[in-house]
């Protein structure tokens, strides 16, 4: 029974994910019109057949902002999470290999790293950023800075998987039997850490999500006009308590749904692992 | 037992009754008050205890901007605006019975005066090198003499409230219409009425109505609408217009326009000659018709309307329409007409090639405009410019900061190519701009800190506004005025973009209630303000 509920809700949020990408990658054939454009005499419309989800307080057509947004969202948070994936592998994984003075030495750096207040830094390294560059440019600029600071907590975990897997009888016996470096590694070490490192990739999409709605709702996400799940949430900071609109917390229901469908998948690869 | 919880129950049933109808009036400020020390004020909510505790020598009545007097029944200068000679008014107290006298006004601006007191209130009476002296002539009559003429002396003395010298309580001790009886770090100040208050009404009743003021600390201006919709607090100074339109909607009397204010948004190109910007750019925004052209293809009334629901005017130049006395009534806004813009670029060698904007070198034209995160209409506004000037081929790239990083931008750094900001002109005379106009400022933003005027243009600003701070009549000064306010114009180093109109809220239960875009727009009047039962 447990595993019947299991493999549905696996498939509908691997559905619900399909249908998202589906949408986003044909965003340009989808969308009544450009993220961009300023319809000036219907601000605040409600929705209606030219505007499905109404338009923001600018006449901007809220569900191409939607599918852009989404674009953004969905193609960067993988890729911001790859890349911390891969720094938590390097770190992580040549602590657990190597041991002794070098693991003390690299965790030292990850809990550096994790003592950092990311939000304040990435605030500041985004101050520092050259101001004439494109939004798109600005966007990955935004998630790589993700990816590359957000690699310390993964590290921990492939640390400790690494190190487990060295002092694990198979490996003993694969050095015994003259395996040794880079071998080693290719051979015995990462295949068995894929599953950690999958689950590690995994967890970090949906937080690098959450991380650039959290950097969008502070106004220093995405830059103007371009629309992101983060920039597009800000909508409910301006009288949504007094004036609430459905239309407006589509995008807050859309990201819900993104990150609880990545939520499921995710938990299905730590039972996988 | 039941009787023993029903007492208390109907203790507390009818002081939650008493506090809705008794005159407390309540209202909310943003923090807590940096300090209570009267000479020490100087963000809003240390304002708002001085204004309404402080009691002045005289007023600047904020329905007709006229000077009215209040401690000093008249006042005299002489000697090109170095002495001022104050008659006071007898029999008033402060607000533990201390009298009045010029003891008083002589202390006061000896601790202004302080240099060890950091008074930022003291900051524009220090016009020159050498000491400000008092003298006590008279028990009610004192004369205050300057080193060197002080720009705007009168006015200056609507915001010094008046020290007891003798007082036990010294700087508590109020000569306004209320005194601070109580305060909570954090949650709120209580202002008692002052029964010593010398005001009285046409019927010879003594001021103010109220019998107390309750000023709340509350971060969210969400939660004080909110707030304010319950009946919990009956003032709102400053309501942002989705907020106005929706209370509008619900109820039209919850809120009001007071009228267009100094409170303006800008546009400015850097023009400081900072390395980080390429000698084509600086070449653009250093030139007055490429500037205009920037101008004209913005639709000011579009950022009016969508930005501010309609409750604000396309602005002009540094005064706002309300200032009645200097603002210079020849001037327009600037029009809207990309086409024209679009033929005066051209006419200066810029091209279009596949709708992209070129100059005469064959350089794209692209800039960023740096603007405040978190600020919701001001990266509106910067996105309304982006898509105006996409329509004469200038592509924008609109960066949001954080303050502190804009600012170091701004005047340390220069690193930047345009900026969006807001500037808030509360003080009605021209001296208040002369930090901003003089090129040798450090807040002449365009290019601070010159050590000579970099054009003929900001050479004739500096010499008349020179030339006004100087000149003793105010009709010459406004002539020299106007001459600055028509090259802000022509020459658009700020491009003006809106003024937003007050928007305030004042509940229908509080009476006499004359809201003024002048700070503190709701409570200007307190001590005439009243309270009427819900209801009536």
């Amino acid at each position: 029974m447990t595993g019947r509920e299991t493999t549905w809700t696996q498939k509908l949020a691997v559905g619900l994910l399909a249908a998202a990408l589906f949408a986003t990658l044909f965003a340009g054939y989808l969308a009544p019109s450009g993220y961009q454009t300023q319809f000036r005499e219907a601000t605040n419309a409600r929705s209606s057949t030219g505007h499905l989800l109404g338009t923001d307080d600018l006449g901007r057509d809220r569900f191409s902002r939607v599918l852009y947004g989404m674009r953004i969202s969905l193609f960067l948070a993988p890729l911001a999470a790859a890349l911390s994936t891969l720094l938590a592998a390097l770190v992580g994984g040549l602590a657990g290999y190597l041991g002794g003075t070098a693991e003390r030495c690299c965790l030292f750096v990850v809990d550096l790293f994790l003592s950092i207040p990311w939000l304040f830094l990435l605030i500041t390294v985004r101050a520092l950023l050259p101001l004439n560059i494109s939004p798109q440019a600005s966007v990955l600029t935004t998630f790589l800075l993700l990816g590359i600071l957000g690699w310390a907590a993964s590290a921990r975990v492939i640390c400790a998987g690494a190190r487990n897997l060295m002092a694990s009888d198979f490996l003993w016996l694969a050095r015994a039997s003259g395996f040794s470096g880079a071998k080693l590694v290719r051979l015995h070490l990462l295949p068995n850490l894929r599953p950690a490192l999958l689950a590690q990739f995994a967890i970090s999409i949906p937080v690098f999500i959450i991380a650039e709605a959290n950097l969008g709702a502070l106004g220093l996400g995405v830059s103007e006009p371009l629309p992101s799940l983060g920039s597009l949430l800000r909508e409910l900071q301006s009288g949504v308590l007094l004036h609430p609109s459905p239309w407006q917390f589509v995008p807050l229901a859309v990201l819900l749904v993104v990150v609880g469908c990545f939520q499921i998948l995710i938990n299905q690869l730590e039972v996988t692992a | 037992m039941k009787r023993f919880v029903l007492f208390p129950l109907i203790v507390l049933i009818t002081a939650g009754a008493m506090a809705q109808s008794g005159s407390e009036l309540r209202f909310c400020v943003r923090s807590e008050p940096k300090s209570l020390h009267p000479l020490l004020a100087e963000e809003e909510s240390s304002g708002a205890i001085v204004y309404l505790t402080g009691g002045v020598l005289l007023r600047v009545n904020r329905a007709t901007q006229e000077i009215e007097p209040e401690l000093a029944t008249s006042w005299k200068l002489s000697q090109e605006n170095r002495t001022i000679q104050f008659t006071l008014r007898s029999g008033a107290h402060f607000s533990d019975g201390t009298p009045f006298s010029a003891e008083d006004v002589a202390y006061t601006m000896q601790q202004l005066m302080d240099p060890n007191l950091h008074s930022p209130t003291g900051d524009a009476f220090r016009s020159g090198e050498g000491k400000v002296t008092t003298k006590v002539i008279a028990p009610l009559r004192v004369e205050i003499a300057f080193p060197a003429p002080v720009a705007n002396l009168v006015r200056l003395f609507d915001t010094v409230p008046i020290l007891s010298a003798h007082s036990p309580q010294k700087e508590m001790a109020a000569l306004g219409p209320f005194y601070i009886a109580e305060h909570k770090a954090g949650t709120y100040i209580l202002l008692k009425r002052n029964p010593y208050y010398w005001k009285k009404d046409a019927q010879g009743k003594q001021l103010p109505y109220l019998d107390a003021v309750r000023v709340e600390i509350q971060q969210s201006r969400e939660i004080e609408a909110l707030r304010y919709k319950r009946g919990e607090v009956h003032l709102i100074n400053v309501v942002l217009p989705d907020i106005f339109e929706s209370f509008g909607a619900d109820n039209s009397s919850l809120v009001r326009d007071a009228g267009v204010s100094g409170d303006a948004e800008q546009l400015w190109f850097n023009q400081s000659p900072a390395k980080s910007i390429p000698a084509y750019k600086h070449a653009w925004f250093t030139s007055t018709s490429f500037r205009r052209a920037v101008s004209e293809a913005i639709n000011r009334a579009d950022m009016a309307r969508i930005i501010y629901h309609g409750h604000a005017q396309p602005a002009i130049g540094p005064v706002f329409a309300g200032n009645k006395f200097w603002v210079n009534n020849k001037l327009k806004p600037h029009p809207y007409n990309p086409s024209e813009a679009l033929r005066s670029l051209k006419g200066d060698g810029f091209r279009q090639e596949n709708g992209q904007l070129l100059d005469k070198l064959g350089n794209p034209v692209e800039f960023s405009i740096i603007t405040n995160a978190g600020n919701h209409a001001r990266e509106s506004m910067a996105a309304m410019v982006q898509q105006d000037l996409a329509k004469i081929g200038i592509k924008v790239n609109v960066v949001t900061l954080d303050f502190h990083s804009l600012i170091e931008r701004i005047s340390d750094t220069f690193d930047y190519e345009a900026c969006l900001l807001g500037m808030l002109n509360a003080d009605l005379d021209p001296n208040s701009q002369m930090n901003i106009w003089l090129s040798s400022e450090p807040n002449h933003q365009w290019y601070p800190s010159q050590k000579t005027p970099a054009t003929p243009w900001e050479a004739e600003i500096d010499r008349l506004m020179r030339a006004q701070a100087s000149a003793t009549d105010d009709h010459q000064r406004k002539e020299l005025w106007d001459r600055v306010q028509e090259i802000a114009w022509e020459q658009e180093p700020f491009i003006y973009l809106v003024n937003k109109d007050a928007l305030v809220a004042v509940a229908p239960t509080v009476k006499n209630a004359r809201p003024s875009p002048l700070y503190p727009q709701t409570y200007w009047n307190v001590e005439e303000l009243a309270l009427a039962p819900a209801g009536h």
